[in-house]
């Protein structure tokens, strides 16, 4: 049977069609609805961790206690998990060990554009790249088939375009699901220096293997056609040639760490002139050329973006592409905080107060935009308050000026460490910690601190006040961020205190707890636009009849704007006249 | 090449571009055609522009529809048919539905919602159609059928038989909300006559 598949829902069928008996991850994007498509399979066990590490080490463990097993996250999600990702290239496992890696080329939802294949070479352990969804799941396959025939992690670096690209898929019946015993082997896995150096050569011989394997694995073929051009390209850069150049001769590349070397040479002697087409870095090219082979990649291509079928066709054949009409000038559209959102009230506090704010990774990333722009960094997922204790060491009179945001699946993952460092080395820093109860911006994910599992199954809650004090927090505050005025006395009084302290704002996603508060109604408005600079978007302002107007379908009726109004032109519906 | 038709449904979140791309895929799939489908939805829920590519043909490679290479575009909100214009293809249909999301962008006075768009759209592009879809929908019984109201529209410029569509509506909509998305279906293919 053939299937419309995303790559994503690809490789959660190749899970449940290949054995899988493990699956781990950290939601993150393009990665999340892996496993959002294996809890569909309910042979497969499949949870969400704390973070990519601990994702990570539950497949490791998994794997070498005997289940094939599968990791999955975005790319900057591997370099929270690289630590055991390196050693357990040592050890290797008992059974199939799998990572995903969702690259994001364009940075379509991420804050850098690392090209993870560059993390396969460093950690020794081959690497696939499906350029369809079929490949998708029939990689997972082959990787499974190769973790067990070379003893080795296996990873599979997918990009945006495969991960949430429908192509068609044929299905099969699942392979048996077999769990091997366990068995000891201390030399194996216990990785002291002495045994860490002995598998140090094992990783070398595997990789000699390895070398011979790649020359003629399936997924590594050429298509001969026109000799004059001859490109060497793998993942989606693979659709772009075909459709930019299909004369073209090409050499597809499935298996690209370690590349084959004779396959290269052998394609290189068969064509007049070479290139290599692939998106991000030169990690193909760099190789060819090591080969000592002439060749044309980065000359043509940008390190950055995505590439298209028109760059390559243009680039390769020196003709220009068809001409296109001129854009016309529209104003963006970018996401924003959504009516309701509980975040923005805290923003509004935070950009009222005129405070330095050190930013996470969210939803309430978004309180970094107009109107609110209440953020002053944001670098990965965490750092806000172990960056917020920097700041105020290299300037102590910042703490009284200062607060860390970050959301309760944030703190979570590894914002906990942070937070005991603030305790540790005295920085008196106020943390808010944005608690919405779910890992909101991927979708909509459970964690340690809602209540259930991805299974669906009860599970018990982390209490972020106790959690807090045990950390050594002395001042925990828990407040209603749609209550401003509390919000706002809590925030002067916390960060005006002389030790570190912790706020939780805590009210669930508007999009998950439907409010049932009627939409708000607009009275007697002097039409001064504070209202309009909460950035809410049932809010708009009508400038003929001087009067802010609330739109009827978007208002939930949270009632912060409620606080904001000096005129209580913003009412309920059925308080005072209304 | 093999004739390929790319078809960009564009939109904000929450239109339902998702539900009205899947009706398209599966009459593209009862045609025998291979599709591909690519959408990028980082946040699609918090009121960003939304974009679904599909693209069917005997041979497809790339899921990307690129600027000047789609056949049609069904535009479900009219500022997002003015940022996607220029991927129209010189002979391409362009069907607008008229209703107007404002983004929080002009709501807070950075920037202006054009005042031009539809006549500039007129002018630029031969095959135009502009309609009130949200008005038929409602007619039809909800305003939440815009999106198949603008799919009937889209059925009546491309060759599929109309068996194929009438199957697709019967495959991807639940029974109970089925009548009254037949109904939206043929205000939309009465529209485009």
């Amino acid at each position: 049977m053939k299937k419309l598949m995303t790559g994503n829902e690809a490789i959660a069928r190749g899970v449940y069609e290949y054995g899988v008996g493990v699956a781990a991850a950290y939601p993150g994007t393009p990665s999340t609805e892996i496993l959002e498509n294996i809890v569909k399979y309910p042979e497969v066990y499949c949870q969400w961790s704390p973070n990519e590490k601990v994702a990570m080490e539950v497949g490791i463990g998994a794997a070498i206690a005997g289940a094939r097993s599968i990791v999955a996250m975005k790319m900057v999600g591997v370099n929270v998990a690289a630590d055991p990702l390196f050693t357990v290239a040592y050890t290797g496992t008992r059974a199939g060990l799998v990572l995903v890696s969702a690259d994001d080329p364009g940075m379509h939802s991420s804050q850098n554009e690392q090209d993870n294949r560059l993390y396969a070479a460093f950690a020794k352990i081959p690497l696939l790249e499906p350029s369809n969804s079929q490949e998708a799941k029939d990689m997972v396959g082959l990787a499974m088939e190769i973790s067990e025939a070379f003893d080795t992690p296996v990873m599979i670096r997918i990009t945006t375009r495969i991960a949430h690209s429908q192509s068609f898929v044929e299905l099969k019946d699942p392979q048996e699901r077999i769990i091997k015993t366990y068995e000891r082997n201390q030399s194996k896995y216990v990785m002291l220096p002495a045994n860490g150096r002995a598998r140090r050569l094992v990783v070398e011989e595997r990789m000699h293997k390895l070398a011979d394997y790649t020359e003629t694995v399936a997924v590594n073929y050429m298509e001969m056609d026109d000799p004059t051009v001859g490109i060497i390209t793998s993942g989606i850069s693979y659709q772009y040639v075909k459709e930019a150049l299909p004369k073209a001769s090409v050499l597809k590349l499935g298996l690209t760490n370690p590349l084959p070397a004779g396959l290269i040479k052998e394609f290189a002697a068969k064509v007049d002139k070479l290139y290599v087409v692939e998106e991000l870095e030169p990690y193909m090219e760099n190789e060819v050329r090591r080969l000592g082979i002439n060749v044309v990649g980065k000359e043509l291509f940008p390190p950055y973006g995505e590439l298209s079928v028109r760059m390559v066709g243009e680039k390769i054949s020196g003709q220009p592409g068809i001409t296109v009409a001129p854009a016309f000038d529209s104003p963006v559209r970018p996401p924003v905080m959504c009516p309701g959102c509980p975040h923005r009230g805290v923003f509004y506090t935070l950009k009222q107060l005129k405070l330095i704010v050190s930013g996470d990774i969210g939803c309430y990333t978004l309180g970094a935009m107009a109107p609110l722009q209440a953020m002053d960094t944001t670098i990965c997922m965490g750092a806000s308050i172990s960056a917020g204790l920097g700041m105020i060491k290299a300037h102590p009179e910042m703490a009284d000026n200062m607060v860390a945001v970050i959301g309760d699946s944030t703190f979570l993952h590894s914002g906990i460490t942070g937070l005991m460092d603030v305790v540790y080395n005295g920085g008196n820093l106020t943390t808010i910690i944005l608690d919405n109860s779910i890992t909101a911006m991927t979708g909509h994910q459970h964690n340690p601190s809602t209540g259930q599992s991805l299974m669906g199954q009860p599970a018990p809650q982390v209490d972020f006040v106790a959690l807090c004090k045990a950390l050594g927090i002395k001042r925990v505050t828990e407040v209603d961020p749609f209550d401003l005025t509390r919000v706002k006395e809590v925030i002067k009084s916390e960060v005006a205190a002389s030790e570190p302290s912790v706020i939780i704002a805590k009210r669930p996603c508007a999009l998950i707890i439907k409010n049932t508060e009627k939409p708000l109604q607009v009275q007697d408005c002097s039409g001064c636009k504070m209202c309009i600079k909460l950035g809410c978007p049932a809010l708009s302002f009508d400038e003929e009849n001087k009067t802010a107007q609330v739109d009827q379908a978007l208002c939930t009726g949270c009632g912060v704007c409620i606080n904001i109004c000096k005129f209580n032109a913003l009412r309920k519906a059925g308080d005072g006249n209304v | 090449m093999s004739k390929i038709t790319n078809v960009l449904l564009v939109g904000v979140g929450g239109q339902g571009t998702i539900l009205a791309s899947k009706i398209l895929t599966h009459v593209a799939m009862a045609q025998g055609y291979e599709v591909k489908m690519s959408e990028i939805h980082g946040m699609a829920q918090r009121g960003g522009s939304v974009v679904t590519q599909v693209r069917m043909g005997e041979n497809v490679y790339s899921p990307v529809i690129e600027p000047g290479e789609a056949d049609f575009i069904v535009a479900f909100e009219q500022l997002e048919a003015y940022r996607w214009a220029h991927f129209l293809k010189k002979d391409g249909v362009l069907i607008v539905n008229t209703q107007k999301i404002v983004p929080l962008t002009v709501l807070i006075g950075a920037q202006t919602y054009p005042k031009t768009i539809l006549s500039d759209l007129k002018e630029r592009v031969e095959r135009y159609i502009e309609l009130d879809g949200l008005k038929l929908a409602s007619e039809a019984g909800n305003a939440k059928a815009t999106n198949v109201v603008l799919m009937g529209v889209l059925s009546k410029y491309m060759n599929f038989p109309e068996d194929t569509w009438k199957n697709a509506l019967e495959a991807r909509i639940p029974a109970k909300l089925l009548e009254l998305n037949k109904k939206a279906f043929a205000l939309g293919v009465a529209e485009a006559k």
